[in-house]
């Protein structure tokens, strides 16, 4: 069972561990630094489908079987399958249930889903519910450009502050069981809403950075751990931009994570100056995580991870009638040696 | 840890003002000139083709240029290219008579798979909507000026 350390954060003192990941990623993200690292990539946005949200719904079970067939589990053996995207009614998700049968929740995080389907999946199976849980989230540059923005052939400049939505879909299956070869779940910090007043949707970086920051001082405080304890405190998609704010406010906090800090939406596009401050989107850290970071962490080469997922909880809607962007990050400490 | 503790609501917007990347002004500008004119000059080019070789009058002068540019902005939407030319050129490619085609073709492509009525029907306009709207009551609003001033 699973014990609560402070006001955010709960230890998962079974320690579910991640049995098996996959990430499926698109064009722009296979010709990226990390594309050797995800499981299956395709070229063209629509994948052999008709529309761009069937396309990214086929990302979504693709992650899902893969993860599945990699730990040699079907459906029928998964509990619980918690997952969702971007889209309205978060319909690449449920329909991605439908599909594969398994009982399902359906979460809205926005680009945070991944974060948050990790630390539910960890409380259910650290509490006993279940042996296995499935944790997915997808994001479609295509998809999310005509729900948020404009058509994709309308020929307006993007802003400098703007981030690219990544097509990637990212899956992890969390267990009960599993010795310390595998990476563990063991700490999760849940994130508060956070509205600093931004209401720019061109410049989420700096709408997210005052929650990440939040998240993880909150962890480190609860925890009583060091930013240093960790080999990588990995943010989702704050971007470049948001990167610099989110470490700005942490060093006049007290806490100095320069030297260990990466963000996911950095790293996808890394040298090309058309994403501008980088990638966003739920798949952004999804697929960076279930590729580079638990590949790395199963090849041995680092240990200790703090992933921390950031999203934006506004609609195309509330930025018409002037809201501010309010923003969460959730956080989960990943760790090698300590499955159970 | 309370992050509004910590960090002030207008210093934090303020900041961010400041410090976030801004775009090339300069640069963004002589390339909206540099596109913009070339587009305006095969306009021209366009016009005195139509005087000098199809034997226009006035009249079908300014419709045979329209049309013709109208079709280039349609059609190098509908191969992919005007987006990224716009991405380029900004304004240059967005003010002149081939972005409004672009305006109105990028939307058709998208919505198609919602359907020919509720689909392209309805969202042909959302991104020229708003000019045509304001555009024409403008017109309407300068032709009863006119007309007050013809009756005085």
């Amino acid at each position: 069972m699973g014990t609560r350390v402070g006001q955010k954060t709960v230890r998962f003192d079974k320690m579910p561990i991640i049995l098996s990941t996959a990430a499926v990623a698109g064009n722009a993200e296979k010709t990226g630094p990390y594309g050797s690292t995800f499981d299956i990539v395709f070229d063209d946005d629509l994948w052999g489908e008709k529309t761009y949200e069937l396309a990214e719904r086929k990302m979504l079970i693709k992650a899902i079987e893969t993860a599945m067939a990699k730990a040699g589990l079907k459906p029928d053996d998964i509990s619980y399958l918690l997952g969702g995207d971007l889209l309205n009614q978060i319909i690449s998700a449920g329909f991605a249930a439908r599909q594969l049968g398994i009982p399902f929740f359906g979460l809205y995080g926005a680009c945070s889903t991944m974060a948050e389907s990790l630390m539910l999946g960890a409380m259910i199976v650290d509490g006993g519910f279940a042996k296995y849980a499935a944790c997915a989230t997808s994001s479609h540059f295509a998809t999310a450009e005509r729900q948020f923005r404009n058509p994709l052939e309308l020929g307006t400049p993007k802003t400098p502050t703007s981030q690219n939505t990544v097509t990637a879909s990212g899956a992890a299956i969390l267990s009960s069981t599993g010795d310390s070869t595998y990476p563990a779940v063991t700490y999760a910090t849940t994130g508060r809403v956070i509205d600093m007043g931004i209401n720019d949707v061109n410049n989420m970086g700096a709408a997210m950075a005052p929650a990440a920051a939040e998240t993880i001082i909150s962890h480190l405080e609860e925890t009583g751990r060091k930013a240093g304890f960790y080999d990588h405190i990995v943010t989702g998609d704050l971007g470049t931009f948001g990167s610099e704010l989110m470490l700005r406010i942490a060093s006049d906090a007290g806490y100095d994570m320069t030297a260990n800090h990466l963000d996911c939406g950095v790293l996808i596009y890394q040298g090309n100056e058309l994403m501008h401050c980088g990638g966003s989107g739920c798949g952004c850290s999804a697929s960076m995580l279930c590729g580079h970071f638990i590949n790395s962490m199963n090849q041995g080469t680092i240990k200790r991870i703090l992933f921390v997922a950031t999203g934006v909880l506004h609609s195309p809607t509330s930025a018409l009638q002037g809201e501010s962007i309010p923003a969460i990050a959730h956080a989960v400490s990943l760790e090698m040696g300590c499955g159970s | 840890m309370d992050i509004n503790r910590v960090l002030d609501k207008k210093n934090y917007q303020k900041y961010v003002k400041k410090n976030m990347p801004k775009s090339k002004f300069l640069k963004e500008c002589a390339m909206a000139f540099l596109v913009g004119g070339l587009i305006c000059t095969l306009g021209e080019a366009l016009d005195d083709f139509a005087e000098y070789t199809l034997f226009l009058d006035e009249a079908g002068i300014g419709t045979f240029r329209s049309a013709v540019l109208i079709f280039l902005g349609a059609f190098f939407t509908g191969i992919g290219i005007y987006d990224v030319l716009g991405r380029y050129a900004g304004a240059g490619s967005i003010v002149p008579i081939t972005g409004f085609a672009n305006s109105i073709v990028s939307p058709a492509l998208e919505y198609k798979w919602e359907g020919y009525i509720l689909g392209v029907g309805a969202k042909l306009f959302t991104i020229a909507g708003p000019v045509l709207v304001y555009g024409i009551s403008a017109s309407v609003i300068a032709g009863i000026v006119y007309y007050i001033i013809g009756v005085l």
